[in-house]
């Protein structure tokens, strides 16, 4: 006989019908944190790269002071915020079995999601219009790969996000299985807390 | 921690330590999360005045930082719920983060990067 050790807390790690696990956790989201474990080390690498090539670029080619648009940005980043936080909504709505506002969160998580990365897409735009591009010089090079690479990321995220809403629209997304929606929050929350990081020692940090 | 029993179907069934396995806190609710994004917001903007602001200028590094982190734990902990789940999330995500901070640490301090 399986001996079920996981008490229930404010949602259950174990979904019903899944057989336990050897230790009591959901063996879907022990994978998804070892996956944030990882990215960490993705990220860890491109930023400090983008560290290490900052002020190393030839004498007379763009700069980071010439390009930034720091209230630009600044906006793109609490779109970015205020996302974890429909993210996070949504996730208490399906735990609830209110399946009207976790369509309603998650389609606000995805349109703001959009939102910033039209706003990325846009920034890219008039930094090559400025001469910007990922071979004029080492801050380009580096900035253009951390950033595309977190772009990419958030673009990974909405299309799990859009998923996540059309299967909701069909039914088959019960609250029995908000653990799904969590994994994609998780993931969510952290190319936001990514961004943090790099808006701070990218785009602030002189 | 209990002996671990034995499944047929799926194997060994370790009965955890309850910060390992399945006890947890309650989550915050749905007021509390407004809350804290609104902290979250409060706190970049912040960021961006003191961007701005040349009399912070001798310690804007250290407090835009500082203040990165503080927004770092918060997303982390509430709206990741690292706070609340169980503690082997919590080491999976710091053995990756503590990993990757520690040898890119390592990188740029080969490289001076601290004195330029």
């Amino acid at each position: 006989m399986s001996t079920v050790t996981a008490s229930s807390g404010s949602h259950t790690e174990i979904d019903a019908g899944h057989p336990p696990t050897s230790t009591g956790l959901s063996n879907e989201k022990v994978a998804m944190w070892s996956f944030l474990g990882s990215e960490c080390m993705l990220f860890g690498a491109l930023i400090s790269t983008y560290l290490l090539f900052k002020g190393q670029s030839e004498p007379g080619t763009i700069a980071p002071v010439d390009v930034f648009d720091i209230p630009y940005t600044s906006v793109s980043s609490f779109v970015l915020l205020m996302s974890s936080l429909t993210m996070v909504l949504a996730l208490a709505a399906i735990q609830r079995g209110d399946q009207r506002l976790t369509r309603i969160w998650i389609l606000a998580t995805a349109l703001l999601g959009a939102s910033f990365v039209a706003g990325q897409a846009y920034e890219f735009t008039v930094f090559v219009r400025e001469g910007m591009n990922l071979r004029v010089n080492l801050f380009s090079s580096s900035f253009f790969v951390l950033t595309g690479f977190h772009g990419a990321h958030v673009t990974i995220g909405v299309l799990m996000l859009l998923s996540l809403y059309s299967l909701s629209m069909r039914g088959k997304l019960p609250s029995s299985k908000a653990e799904t929606v969590e994994l994609v929050g998780l993931y969510w929350h952290f190319v936001d807390v990514v961004w943090i990081v790099i808006f701070t020692l990218i785009y602030l940090i002189p | 921690m209990s002996a671990p029993t034995r499944d047929d179907a799926t194997g060994p069934v370790v009965e955890t330590d309850p910060d390992e396995g399945g006890t947890h806190h309650a989550h915050p609710g749905e007021k509390q999360y407004v809350q804290i994004a609104l902290i979250l917001a409060a706190i970049t903007a912040v960021e961006v005045a003191f961007s701005y602001w040349e009399a912070v200028e001798g310690i804007l590094a250290p407090a835009l930082i500082a203040m990165s982190i503080v927004k770092f734990v918060m997303v982390v902990a509430f709206f990741m719920h690292l706070r609340f789940d169980s503690r082997l999330f919590r080491r999976l995500f710091i053995a990756g983060m503590g990993l990757a901070i520690f040898c890119f640490t390592v990188l740029l301090s080969t490289f001076h990067v601290w004195t330029r």
